[in-house]
């Protein structure tokens, strides 16, 4: 069957793709998404389909490339079902066993399961996975279940069934009253109820219409669109025709980043195959509903994911943002009515509309409904994407899901909400994870990016790497975010380079309020966030850098000195050999020494240094000890 | 067309539909400084020294008064201690690019703008925009443009449209706030370079301010 | 790159204006770099002023107006990458090649790029080497791969 012209056409389409389909039958998935990539998935894939194949498997076992499983941090991630066992950092090289283990000789590949890094204790499902365990995967979950390039695999999982439902059981105001009612909010960045915006949007006069996919997703640690539209494209393309339908549009618009080019072709091929089955262009379904959609893609420019710079960028122009109001669900794309979400707004759409505003909102706390993806990042055990009720204590995203900081460091901040959002402290751990709880600890939801800092980050860098950034990433437009950017970024820099003044944070400050309060968009007016959220949790190490010229987190190079306890050299020669400056003085026999004026700080030696020796370290804010005289660097 | 009431420093006004809260005030007599913007062209929002602080259903925004539209019932106040500290670091701001603006120095006394609270720059241009936007809008001769963002953001003649329009015109030079140097400068170094049959890429004679990357 | 092929990139977006910055991707994808005649032939069939165009192509980090090297690095510089030392891989990189991000050497080898967020945060430190990730390097090793690269 090609052309899906009906409900009940639809609804046959199914029944015969998942009569076709056995759920005993094993089936080895693998995670493609760009993680995964990166570290070698598609290798591990020919292997597998030539094991497989060898084996004489090919019949008995389906094997399918999926979409990005969240586990970023273990990948290439391969789940064999029925049984759910999953093997984490498969390489070519384990296929062999893991195939003739598992499937000839029924036992599990020991060495390839989870192993807890606090316990030692060993996983072999995937649901045991303290990573999996403690998630609610309603949106991201699909992503491990389908090929994202596979129409049927997203039919075989119930695709399409609320566009249907939308298309012939509702009328658009019933669309946008159960996402109203569903208390949907934004997930890209400030939150805004998705229901009012489509309402505004459908309210507007006039005929043409547009609604917009935003996956320029630009904050710096956040990958949950990304991963999204890599591994689910038909869901972000159903939840956007049901916006259209709600709001009277009959074109759309994709914006992905050109750095995600998987997303891209992922994308391009969904829509091929929806095309082909009449799922997008003329009558979807019968229902005299038409429906098509443009991608277009970003050209490297992280203010483009505000909506009014992101419409600049569509039309052709520079992406810098207008005033607003008029709001885009007004005067949007060539100056039409357009509605724009962010990509895990639509993908909660069928969600939305399949359970109903009831179900929906069950979960999630009083203002924020639902589920939220956040990328746990940084200084974590379990990188990866974490879907999560709202209103979950951030404590439990860091230790139960993240499963705390490595290498038994110190916890010490959590930043959320990108360039514009905070850090949170140690102390603040215990807030629920909501729109309004993170507001109110001083950072931001954002897209739900999550960096985990441990003691060796240094928070005053931190503020001057996102004041760089944004000093990189604003347009230039208007002269509060220009200059006020610029300014902070000045002194910021001084202090990370033993030349900050006494008056520095009152005049950031001050900066920072102007910057706050006059800027045109929300890249400006956030822009000081980070500065200020640090200054407020962490002073005392704005004050060590400009008083005592110190970096408490021995993280800002110019404030620090390698050196060579004396005590502790056995002169084994690793540093001086693996120096890259040159800038050990070593010797047989001899105690190691760094000379100072040489040294680049690059590290190096504090690495190359055996561990049981521990012979390197770095000091800050004090002298660094007089070089020793030939006679006391012999070793006895 | 409707009316539209709002209170503007305490005063009753009343605006025609479309206009913005500058056009409202001046229809009362109400001076809010600029420096964006102009008559004959679109309100642009850049410059920000004629933030307002602006009251709609209880909630206080700060907005630019010549792009915010005025809305019924809004409350609008143009001086007080906050616009006016904004206002003067703003100043401050521009005033390290352009420290002899006769335009800037005259705001600077009203708001205690302190011209050397921060270190020169070595631009003199404070991006206003409105040369770029008079040579498009008004003359559609797009010879002048922006080039690179954020803090590199630079205005730049394009050298082949220049050559041909800009003698004869310049009527550029008297709406900057500047006093013309920036926009003189950066004319002069676009015609004064020379196209060369074989060149590095980055157009005739370079782009003649090291923004597009390449090595002038 | 010859204006015979640019103007297919145009045809096939039915010469729109709207299209200038797909155009322009295209050509850039293409050729690795936008030379003068090539803009100069997009301003005269899409009717869109030299001035719009000079700010776009420099407006996006995506568009060089430079010719690129052979090799093209990129070094992530999000925050999970900053935040596990991706400052230090970039300035190994910087001592290994001689370049600063955004340069390109004379005999045109390597070009040096930082981008912000590739969304493989878990991998960080990552960098790309025409297009193929090297995920956890540390310093010394970022600098060793580009051995593999004549």
């Amino acid at each position: 069957m090609l052309m899906i012209n009906s409900p009940a056409e639809l609804e046959a389409c199914r029944k015969d793709i998942l009569s076709k389909r056995d759920p005993k039958k094993p089936c080895i998935t693998l995670c493609s998404g760009s993680a995964c990539h990166a570290t070698g998935s598609e290798k591990v894939a020919r292997a597998i389909e030539l094991e497989v194949k060898n084996h004489g498997l090919d019949v008995e076992v389906d094997i399918r490339r999926t979409g990005c499983h969240g586990f970023c941090e273990k990948g290439p991630i391969v789940v064999i079902y029925p049984e759910g066992i999953c093997y984490l950092k498969v390489q070519p090289e384990d296929v062999c066993e893991i195939i003739s283990h598992t499937f000839k000789e029924k036992k599990i590949v020991e060495r390839l399961l989870y192993c807890d890094p606090n316990t030692g204790e060993k996983a072999t499902f995937e649901h045991d996975i303290p990573f999996y365990k403690n998630q609610e995967r309603l949106v991201l979950g699909l992503n491990r279940k389908i090929d994202p390039k596979s129409f049927e695999d997203y039919m075989a999982v119930g695709g399409y069934q609320a566009l249907s439902k939308a298309l012939f059981e509702m009328t658009p105001e019933e669309v946008i009253g159960e996402v109203k009612g569903a208390n949907l909010r934004g997930r890209g960045g400030a939150g805004f109820p998705s229901g009012l915006k489509w309402e505004m949007a459908r309210n507007a006069p006039g005929d043409v219409k547009y609604v917009i996919v935003n996956c320029d997703e630009g904050d710096p640690g956040a990958y949950m669109d990304r991963s999204l539209m890599e591994g689910n494209p038909f869901a972000v393309l159903e939840g956007l025709m049901i916006g259209a339908y709600a709001i009277g549009a009959r074109e759309g618009y994709v914006y992905v980043r050109q750095e995600y080019p998987l997303a891209v072709s992922n994308l391009a091929e969904a829509m091929k195959q929806a095309t082909r089955h009449g799922l997008l262009g003329k009558n979807i379904l019968g229902s005299g509903f038409d429906f098509t959609v443009k991608v277009h893609c970003g050209a490297g420019a992280f203010i483009c994911g505000e909506e009014t710079s992101l419409l600049m960028s569509l039309e052709g122009k520079a992406g810098e943002p207008n005033p607003r109001p008029p709001f885009p669900a007004t005067k949007g794309l060539w100056g039409k009515p357009t509605n724009i979400n962010n990509v895990e707004t639509w993908a909660n759409i069928p969600l939305v509309i399949n359970k109903g505003a009831a179900a929906f909102s069950a979960l999630g706390t009083e203002v924020s409904k639902g589920t939220k993806i956040f990328s746990l990042v940084g200084k974590v055990n379990n990188t990866g994407l974490v879907e999560v009720p709202m209103g979950i204590p951030l404590r439990d995203i860091i230790y139960k899901i993240g499963g705390g900081v490595p290498g038994g460091k110190k916890f010490k901040a959590v930043q959320t909400g990108g360039p514009s959002g905070g850090c949170i402290p140690e102390a603040l751990l215990d807030i629920k994870v909501d729109f309004e709880e993170l507001t109110k600890a001083g950072a931001m939801m954002g897209s739900g990016g999550m960096i985990v800092m441990d003691e060796d980050t240094c928070m005053v860098d931190i503020s001057r790497y996102f004041l760089e950034f944004l000093s990189d990433e604003s347009c230039g437009k208007c002269t509060p975010c220009r200059e006020g950017i610029r300014r902070m970024l000045r002194i910021l820099t001084d202090m990370t380079t033993g030349k900050g003044k006494e008056g520095d944070l009152e005049l950031l400050e001050e900066l920072a309020e102007t910057t706050k309060g006059a800027s045109l968009c929300a890249l400006g007016k956030g822009s000081p966030n980070p500065v200020l959220s640090t200054m407020h949790y962490f002073r005392e190490e704005y004050e060590a850098h400009i008083v005592h010229k110190r970096c408490p987190s021995l993280s800002c190079k110019e404030l620090i000195n390698y050196v060579i306890d004396p005590e502790k050299c056995k002169a084994c020669g690793s540093c001086f050999r693996q120096c890259p400056a040159e800038a050990i003085h070593g010797g047989k026999k001899m105690i190691h020494e760094v000379i100072q004026e040489k040294c680049t700080k690059c590290g190096t030696c504090l690495e190359a240094c055996p561990a049981r020796f521990g012979a390197v370290k770095k000091i800050s804010g004090e002298p660094v000890p007089a070089p020793l005289s030939e006679a006391q660097r012999t070793m006895a | 067309m409707s009316e539209i009431v709002l209170q503007i420093d305490g005063k009753k006004v009343v605006a025609a539909a479309g206009m913005t809260i500058l056009e409202a005030a001046q229809t009362v007599g109400i001076a809010i400084p600029t420096l964006c913007h102009h008559e004959k062209l679109a309100p642009y929002g850049a410059c920000r020294i004629c933030t307002v602080e602006a009251e709609s259903r209880g909630r206080m925004n700060m907005v630019a008064a010549c792009t915010y539209p005025a809305e019924q019932d809004l409350v609008v106040t143009t001086r007080s201690e906050k616009v006016d500290k904004i206002r003067k670091v703003l100043l401050e701001q521009m005033l390290s690019h352009a420290p002899d603006s006769v335009q800037l120095t005259e705001l600077a006394k009203v708001y205690g703008a302190d011209k050397d609270r921060f270190s020169k720059e070595s631009s003199f241009c404070i991006l206003c925009g409105l040369c770029v936007r008079y040579c498009a809008e008004v003359k559609k001769k797009n010879a002048i443009g922006y080039i690179d963002r954020g803090p590199r953001r630079e205005i730049s003649f394009v050298p082949e449209v220049a050559g041909k329009e800009c003698w004869d015109c310049k009527e550029c030079f008297d709406l900057c706030p500047t006093s013309a140097l920036q926009a003189a400068y950066v004319l002069t170094e676009a015609l004064a370079a020379t196209p060369t049959p074989d060149d590095d890429g980055c157009g005739s004679g370079g782009c003649g301010s090291g923004g597009c990357g390449c090595k002038h | 790159m010859d204006i015979g092929r640019i103007d297919q990139v145009i045809d096939k977006h039915d010469g729109e204006a709207s299209s200038l910055i797909q155009i322009l991707l295209e050509i850039q994808s293409e050729n690795h770099w936008l030379p003068k005649e090539a803009l100069d032939r997009v301003s005269e069939r899409l009717q869109v002023p030299m001035s719009r165009i000079q700010h776009i192509t420099t407006f996006y980090k995506a568009f060089s107006q430079v010719p690129k090297g052979r090799h093209e690095i990129h070094v992530c510089v999000g925050t999970a990458c900053h935040v596990r030392g991706a400052q230090r891989v970039l300035e190994a990189l910087e001592d290994a090649t001689g370049l600063k991000p955004g340069e390109t050497d004379v005999e045109l080898k390597f070009s040096l790029e930082t981008v912000n967020c590739l969304g493989c945060c878990a991998l960080g430190p990552v960098m790309v080497v025409d297009g193929e990730y090297h995920g956890n390097v540390a310093p010394a090793k970022s600098a060793e791969v580009l051995k593999n690269y004549e």
